[in-house]
C-alpha cells in the first residue's frame, strides 16, 4: 500500500517535472521550428506545429545577408573578455572578504549586490556620455568594461560563497609552510576552488553572451555581438518571424552547446557546498 | 631547536579576553603540552605563537628574538593541525614538498628531503596518492611529514590526534614521542586529553579559562596539584573530591584522594558503602562505591578483585596522600 502510494507520488512528480521542463523549453523549441518554416507558415493561424514545409532557406538568407561570424567573434571576445577580467578582480576581492572579514564585510557584499537591483536604464545616459567622451562607443573594449563591471557583484558573491566552503586551516597551513598571500592564492586557494571558479566563469560568459541592454545601446555596426545581430532582423516594415527565428537559433546555438557540454560542471558549481 | 618565551601575552576578541597576561619560558628541545578543557584558550595560545592570530599585548620571543609582529612564514615554525589541513589537490609527495618549494629549494634537494621524510614516517608507498586515498593515520603522518621536512626550529601540534580512533591514537602518540626523541626539536603540543599530556610531555601547562592553573612535569602535577582544577583534571579516573564535613575534619574546604590511594576491605575501614559501577580493565579494576554522607568514591583495585553491584565494602583513604584545598581551590600546605 505504502509502496504503491510512493510509486504514484514519484510518477506525479516525474510528470510535473517533465511538464515544467517542456514549458520552459517550449519557446526555444518554437523558435527552432519556426526557423525551418516559410514566412507564410511562420505566421499561419492556427499555428503549424510540425505539419509544414521544412526549409533551410532562412538560414541561407541570414548567412548571406549578414556577417554572422563577425558578430559571433564579437560575442566571444566580449563575453569571455569581460568574464576573465572580472575573475581577476573578483578572486582577490572574494578571497579577502571570505578569509579576512571585517564587521563591514556583510555590508560591502550587500551593497555590491544592491547595484544589480538598480535598473540599468537609470545609468544609461551617464554611461553613454562617459563612453562618448572616452571614445569607447561601439568598441569591444567598452563593452568588455561595462559587462565586466555589471557582472562583478555576481562574480564576487559566487566566489565568496565557494571560498567560504574551503577550510580555513588549509590556508593557514600554507601560511605556516612559508607561502606569501599571493602564492597561497595561486597554489592553494585557486586550485581548490577550481570548480567554483569554473562555474562562475561559465555563468558569467552566459550572462554576458545573452546581455542585450548595453550591447544594443552602446554598439553600432562594428562591434555588435549576436544580440545586435538578432535585433537587426526586426525591421521597421514588419517582423520576418522565420528569419528572425533562424537568426535567434544561430545566436543561441553556441551558448546552448556550451551549456550542454558543461552542465555537470554548472550544476556542481551552483550546488557547491549545499551538501557535504 | 629554539627556546620560546611568552611575556605578558594577552589576546582579546572584541571585549572578550581569551588569554590574559600569559608568561611562559619554553626551553630548547623541550616538549611542552598545553592541556585544558574546550574553550580554555589553549589553541588560541598556540595560534598566537604560530602567528596565525595577532597578539593583543605582550611579547613573543623565539631564541631571544622578538617575533611578536612577524608573519607565520617568517617565524620558522611548523604546525600540525587537528584536521590535518592537507592540500587535497596535491599528491602526498607534493604536500610534503610544498614548504620546500615555497622556500625556493632546488629540485634535487626537495626530492632528497621528501624521500627522507617519507622513510621516517613510513610513507614511501603512498607518495603518489592523493590525501583522500589515505586513512586518517596516514593523513596525519603526511601532515607531520610536511612539518618536519622544512626542519623547523619548533613544532606546534594542535590536537593532532583528536580525529583518530583510539587504537591509532595510541600508536601515533608513540610515534610523536619517538619523533621528538629522534629530532630533539622543541615541540608545543595542544590537547584536551590529559592522558596524551601525561604520556608525551616534559612539562605540562594546565589552562583554565585563559589562565595558567599550573606548570610542571606530569608527575609533579599528578602528585602535587596546585589547584582543585588541576587535581580534578589530571588523572584518570579523576581524583575523588570531597567537601563538607569530611573536608572540615582535615581543616580544608575540599579534600581529594586518588583512586589508587583508597584501600578496599570486606571487613573494616573508615567508610562503608555499597558497590555501584565496576570497571574491569584487566590489569586494574575501578570500583565506584556509594558512601552515605560522603558521596561516590572511586577506588582502584587489582584486576582479580571479584565484587558485584550491591556488595558492601569498606574503604580507607591513605591519609598521607590526601590533598587539601582552601575555599579558593588552592592547595594547602
Amino acid at each position: 500500500m505504502t509502496s504503491t502510494m510512493h510509486g504514484r507520488h514519484k510518477l506525479a512528480f516525474t510528470l510535473l517535472a517533465w511538464g515544467l521542463a517542456l514549458l520552459i523549453f517550449f519557446p526555444i523549441l518554437w523558435t527552432l521550428l519556426t526557423s525551418f518554416k516559410t514566412e507564410a507558415d511562420a505566421v499561419a493561424i492556427p499555428p503549424k506545429l510540425l505539419g509544414f514545409d521544412w526549409t533551410t532557406e532562412n538560414y541561407a538568407e541570414v548567412w548571406q545577408r549578414t556577417d554572422y561570424l563577425r558578430h559571433f567573434g564579437n560575442s566571444v571576445v566580449i563575453s569571455l573578455g569581460s568574464s576573465l577580467i572580472g575573475l581577476c578582480a573578483a578572486i582577490p576581492a572574494a578571497w579577502a572578504m571570505a578569509f579576512s572579514p571585517t564587521r563591514h564585510t556583510r555590508f560591502v557584499l550587500l551593497w555590491m549586490l544592491s547595484t544589480k537591483m538598480l535598473p540599468a536604464v537609470g545609468v544609461l545616459v551617464p554611461i553613454y556620455l562617459l563612453f562618448k567622451r572616452g571614445g569607447l562607443l561601439d568598441t569591444r573594449t567598452g563593452l568588455v568594461l561595462v559587462l565586466m563591471l555589471s557582472n562583478l557583484p555576481i562574480m564576487v558573491w559566487m566566489l565568496f560563497t565557494y571560498f567560504k566552503e574551503i577550510p580555513r586551516e588549509i590556508l593557514e597551513a600554507a601560511r605556516m609552510d612559508g607561502a606569501t598571500p599571493g602564492r597561497e592564492l595561486v597554489h592553494v586557494l585557486a586550485p581548490m576552488a577550481l570548480p567554483g571558479i569554473a562555474s562562475t566563469l561559465l555563468l558569467n560568459v552566459i550572462l554576458a553572451w545573452n546581455e542585450s541592454f548595453w550591447t544594443l545601446n552602446l554598439t553600432a555596426a562594428d562591434t555588435g555581438p549576436l544580440t545586435a545581430f538578432i535585433a537587426s532582423f526586426s525591421a521597421p516594415e514588419g517582423l520576418f518571424y522565420a528569419k528572425l527565428s533562424a537568426a535567434s537559433t544561430l545566436a543561441i546555438a553556441p551558448i546552448v552547446v556550451l551549456g550542454w557540454l558543461s552542465q555537470r560542471q554548472l550544476v556542481r558549481g551552483l550546488t557547491f557546498g549545499a551538501v557535504k | 631547536m629554539a627556546s620560546i618565551a611568552l611575556q605578558r601575552v594577552s589576546k582579546t576578541f572584541g571585549t572578550h579576553t581569551v588569554i590574559a597576561g600569559f608568561d611562559l619560558e619554553i626551553e630548547a628541545g623541550e616538549l611542552v603540552v598545553f592541556v585544558g578543557p574546550s574553550g580554555c584558550g589553549k589553541s588560541t595560545l598556540l595560534r598566537l605563537i604560530a602567528g596565525l592570530e595577532e597578539v593583543s599585548s605582550g611579547e613573543l620571543l623565539i631564541d631571544g628574538r622578538d617575533v611578536t609582529h612577524l608573519p607565520p612564514s617568517r617565524r620558522g615554525l611548523s604546525m600540525v593541525f587537528q584536521s590535518y589541513a592537507l592540500y587535497p589537490h596535491m599528491s602526498v609527495r607534493d604536500n610534503i614538498a610544498f614548504p620546500l618549494k615555497m622556500a625556493g629549494q632546488d629540485r634535487a634537494t626537495i626530492q632528497d628531503k621528501v624521500s627522507e621524510a617519507a622513510r621516517i614516517l613510513n610513507l614511501q608507498d603512498y607518495l603518489d596518492r592523493k590525501p583522500r586515498e589515505l586513512s586518517g593515520g596516514q593523513r596525519q603522518r603526511v601532515a607531520i611529514g610536511r612539518a618536519i621536512v622544512r626542519e623547523p626550529i619548533a613544532f606546534l601540534f594542535d590536537e593532532p590526534l583528536s580525529n583518530l580512533d583510539a587504537a591509532l591514537r595510541v600508536n601515533m602518540r608513540l610515534e610523536i614521542a619517538e619523533l621528538h626523541r629522534q629530532l630533539g626539536t622543541t615541540m608545543i603540543y595542544v590537547t584536551h586529553d590529559q592522558v596524551e599530556a601525561m604520556t608525551l610531555a616534559d612539562r605540562i601547562v594546565v589552562l583554565n579559562a585563559g589562565r595558567v592553573e599550573q606548570v610542571g612535569s606530569p608527575l609533579e602535577l599528578y602528585r602535587r596539584p596546585a589547584t582543585l582544577f588541576v587535581a580534578g583534571f589530571i588523572g584518570s579516573p579523576r581524583m575523588n573530591l570531597l567537601s563538607g564535613a569530611e573536608a572540615a575534619r582535615h581543616a580544608a574546604a575540599t579534600v581529594g584522594i586518588r583512586p589508587e590511594h583508597v584501600a578496599l576491605s570486606t571487613t573494616q575501614g573508615q567508610w562503608q558503602g555499597q558497590v555501584g559501577l565496576v570497571e574491569h580493565l584487566g590489569s586494574d579494576t575501578f570500583v565506584h562505591v556509594e558512601v552515605a554522607g560522603v558521596g561516590t568514591i572511586t577506588a582502584r583495585a587489582s584486576g582479580d578483585l571479584q565484587v558485584r553491584y550491591g556488595d558492601l565494602l569498606w574503604l580507607t583513604p591513605q591519609l598521607d596522600c590526601l590533598h587539601r584545598f582552601d575555599e579558593h581551590g588552592r592547595a594547602i600546605g
